[in-house]
């Protein structure tokens, strides 16, 4: 049957839409109001940032890469915290491995929190957006007091962290703590029950078991599916060793179930805040960090409130690094939306790019453009001799610069 | 478990209508306040600063110059940010080896004149 | 010549456009308020519907190029003088509305069909991919909710007798127990009334984050201005239209009636902005299916319920 026949409508969500936050395209294809076809169209974010980490030093990249995402900020500084820790084989003070486990546990509830107003946002419900934001900005009064600033709070340094809190800081972690649980648990009840929510969150954006692995998502879009691959859990980092956490899982695999990982995971959080705060060692804040770090390649993952967060770091032995990629939780989890999108109804779109927790600025690191089908790999003097004489062809010399 | 039904949040809703609105007025005559550790506007102390430019070799985005208006004999220090580039990491503050750089709490940097950014420490 | 004077009064002042104008401002504000309210919000000031539409009325207006300009600058007018004919034959207060005839009611229902289909020409001539999106869903939603809106409010004329509103006021306020008999058919007019103004959870016509408003995506300038008052002023004729019909407690005075007046039409509005706090915007699906299966039987269920008290009585 041809496609002469239906009635194809071609519809443009982005790159500026009331529904994204950060440009993306995405074009839909309709047939009435069902999605036949729909292409991904991210990168629209990209700045450069692993090419910028190359010529600058570890201190200056420690804020490069904190501003990777402005909310899972904390993830990615411990992360390269850790890579240049390992490096120069330093070992960290609990003092600080606690603090840094208090402050990424802050910030997931804070992110998830994020998360469920934009999410009501999406499919409507503006009155639980706006309680959700409400009780979020209690979380950020507490990280601010913390770390200096609402978002990308610099607490990281290599060797430990830069500030030390004190008993009343404490205190009110614990009152906000006890404030927060009640109102979780208040959204819980509201999400597991409410008509009009669970008629446009169940059934939506399935991902079976099988479809996550093979497309390789992470973070809450597997633990819906049933796979437990929570890295606090399946490979413990600093604090995590000592700490037990219980990941949560759920076997819905579609948006709804998302939204439930999500809102357990927030009340495990304030569990883990509690537990360090009440187990908080004594000691110092930081170890001396060497300024050239010696040469080596190690690679880290942590556990970002949208996944599995991977760096790589490459040094040389002086006081920048030779590479440094990261590999965004976000990356992993766009290439099960095509087939998330096809079937459903144009509806269901906002909300299901919505589910997986997109993060535009995480994602979007390299572009890979393939025309034709041959392809050639060159080592990095050959691009470098590539990309010269392609500048020489239009009338540019950059042979004498030094990268 | 409670039971499956719509409007769930109508007690809660209509309970907000007798509350006071959690919206806060901003600072400059209202009642949000900035905690003590807020990182704000840098501050220097030319009296200890030894030019060794650390912290402008460790700024991420280069916005802090330190400028040497006498001579190595008798130094006359002055420092030059440029608040429209400063991402208030304060990282400057931590690279000192004579803590001369600190952090106060203001916050209002707002200018019409891109020329206006560039104030003196 | 002073009966033509007095009839110009009322139809252009009091109760008739001018009435309309202010009172539709100030719900219109009441509704932002009290939604902001219940979300621990401030709100807008008392100014802001006003301040919006003389803001909107000094943009220029710019047209596609695929579009029909013609019909274009026609629909919001269409649809603002529909909502205004139509508010003349609604008792504001006391009995008697500006202009009544037996029949009337036919008329309003009538010309309140006009606002929607004037709404989906709009989108349709924009020649825009979410106008036509949003256009088809303005006329999918109007067909689910005509049948139940239309039956239940002519269930009540059944048992008034009369098809005229003024005098079906007339009738309940003489007998006000039988006004109880309504009540079914009171509850699914206000869920149709929410359908019939695209407020949620029925506002998947306008839905911002699918198909960024509408069928009026293309719109800006005085003809959105125009098509925002008649949103507003089909709000003003419906609640009026609801206290009018379900509503009938009047005690004759004129002050007295008028204040009871503002009384009743607030209630109704308090209850069409909780239901629109409480519930998240139900899909285009839902919407067919919930009021074929669930409003419709019960308005058919009033109607049969007041034939045989019709035949009893």
């Amino acid at each position: 049957m041809s496609d002469k026949g239906k009635n194809l409508v071609v519809i443009p969500i982005g790159p500026q839409h009331p529904s994204l936050d950060e440009p993306g395209c995405f074009t839909i294809t309709l047939e009435g109001e069902k999605v036949v076809n729909a292409i991904i169209g991210v990168g629209y974010n990209h700045r450069g940032l692993e090419k910028a980490c190359e010529s600058r030093n570890y201190y200056q990249d420690l804020y490069i890469i904190e501003r990777v995402c402005g909310i899972c900020s904390h993830t990615h500084s411990t992360a390269f915290c850790m890579a240049v820790e390992e490096l120069a084989g330093l070992t960290v003070p609990p003092r600080a491995e606690y603090i840094r486990v208090i402050v990424a546990e802050l910030e997931r509830l804070h992110s998830h929190l994020l998360w469920l107003g934009i999410a009501c946002h999406e499919i409507g419900y503006d009155t639980m957006f706006m309680y959700t934001w409400r009780n979020r900005e209690k979380v950020l009064d507490i990280l601010a007091a913390i770390g200096g600033n609402r978002v990308n709070y610099g607490v990281n340094t290599f060797g430990g962290v830069r500030r030390d809190f004190d008993g009343t800081i404490s205190s009110a972690i614990l009152k906000t703590a006890d404030a927060l649980e009640d109102e979780i648990k208040h959204y819980l009840d509201i999400a597991t029950t409410e008509t009009t929510l669970m008629s446009r969150l169940v059934g939506i954006g399935r991902l079976s078991r099988e479809d996550v692995i093979k497309f390789g998502a992470v973070g809450p879009v597997a633990r819906a599916a049933g796979i437990m691959d929570d890295i606090r859990v399946v490979e413990p980092y600093g604090a995590y060793k000592e700490i037990e956490v219980h990941a949560v899982t759920d076997t819905r695999a579609d948006v709804y179930g998302r939204t439930v990982v999500r809102i357990l995971e927030m009340l495990e959080s304030l569990n883990i805040i509690r537990y360090c705060i009440k187990n908080l060692p004594d000691g110092i804040i930081a170890v001396k960090a060497p300024r050239r770090v010696p040469a080596g390649e190690v690679i880290i993952r942590v556990e970002a409130p949208r996944g599995e967060d991977i760096h790589y770091v490459r040094a040389n032995g002086t006081d920048m690094p030779d590479r440094v990629r990261v590999r965004a939780p976000s990356e992993a989890n766009w290439h099960g939306m095509k087939h998330m999108l096809e079937g459903g109804y144009l509806a269901d779109v906002p909300i299901t790019i919505a589910a997986i927790d997109p993060c535009y600025s995480c994602t979007d690191r390299a572009v890979v453009i393939r025309s034709g089908n041959d392809t050639e790999v060159m080592d990095w003097m050959g691009l470098r001799e590539y990309s010269i004489n392609w500048y020489k062809k239009q009338g540019v010399d950059i042979s004498s610069l030094k990268l | 478990m409670a039971k499956i039904g719509a409007g769930k949040i109508t007690v809660e809703a209509i309970k907000n209508l007798f509350h006071k609105p959690a919206t806060m007025k901003y600072l400059g005559k209202g009642t949000a306040k900035i905690e003590i550790k807020y990182r704000g506007r840098i501050q220097y102390d030319p009296a200890n600063c030894i030019n060794c430019l650390l912290c402008m070799r460790d700024c991420p985005t280069g916005a802090l110059q330190i400028i040497n208006k006498g001579t190595k004999e008798t130094r006359e220090m002055k420092a030059v940010l440029n608040i429209g580039h400063c991402i208030f990491c304060c990282q400057c503050v931590d690279s000192c080896p004579k803590k001369c750089l600190t952090y106060s709490q203001d916050i209002d940097f707002a200018r019409t004149n891109k020329a206006d950014l560039t104030v003196e420490l | 010549m002073l009966v033509f004077l007095e009839m110009l009064r009322k139809t252009l002042i009091f109760p008739g456009f001018l009435f309309m104008f202010i009172y539709g401002f100030l719900l219109q504000f009441l509704d932002r308020k009290i939604y902001a309210r219940m979300q621990n919000r401030v709100g807008p000031p008392w100014y802001q519907p006003l301040a919006d539409i003389l803001k909107l009325i000094g943009k220029k207006v710019i047209i596609p190029e695929d579009a029909d300009a013609k019909m274009f600058r026609i629909m919001p007018i269409v649809s603002f003088s529909a909502v205004a004919c139509a508010f003349l034959y609604v008792p504001v207060f006391g009995m008697h509305a500006v202009f009544s005839f037996s029949g009337d009611i036919v008329i309003v229902l009538y010309l309140l069909a006009i606002p929607p289909l004037a709404l989906f020409l709009a989108g349709w001539y924009s020649r825009n991919v979410y106008a036509t999106i949003g256009a088809s869903r303005v006329l999918t939603q109007m067909f689910v909710y005509e049948v139940p809106l239309f039956i239940s409010l002519l269930a009540p004329t059944i048992l008034a007798g009369t098809w005229s509103i003024s005098e079906m006021t007339a009738y309940y306020m003489a007998h006000p127990l039988y006004a109880l008999i309504n009540i079914p058919a009171m509850f699914t007019a206000l869920i149709a009334f929410q359908c019939k103004l695209e407020r949620a959870p029925f506002d998947s016509p306008a839905a911002e984050t699918e198909i960024v408003s509408g069928p009026l995506v293309e719109y800006g300038g005085r003809l959105l201005a125009f098509f925002i008052m008649a949103s507003n002023c089909e709000l003003v004729l419906l609640v009026s239209l609801f206290s009018a019909i379900f509503l009938p407690f009047m005690t004759g005075m004129v002050w007295v009636d008028l204040l009871l007046y503002f009384a009743k039409t607030l209630v109704t509005l308090s209850l069409m902005i909780l239901l629109r706090t409480t519930m998240a915007r139900l899909d285009i699906n839902h919407i067919v299916s919930f009021c074929w299966k669930r409003l419709a039987p019960v308005a058919l269920g009033q109607v049969i319920l007041n034939l045989l008290i019709r035949g009893v009585l």
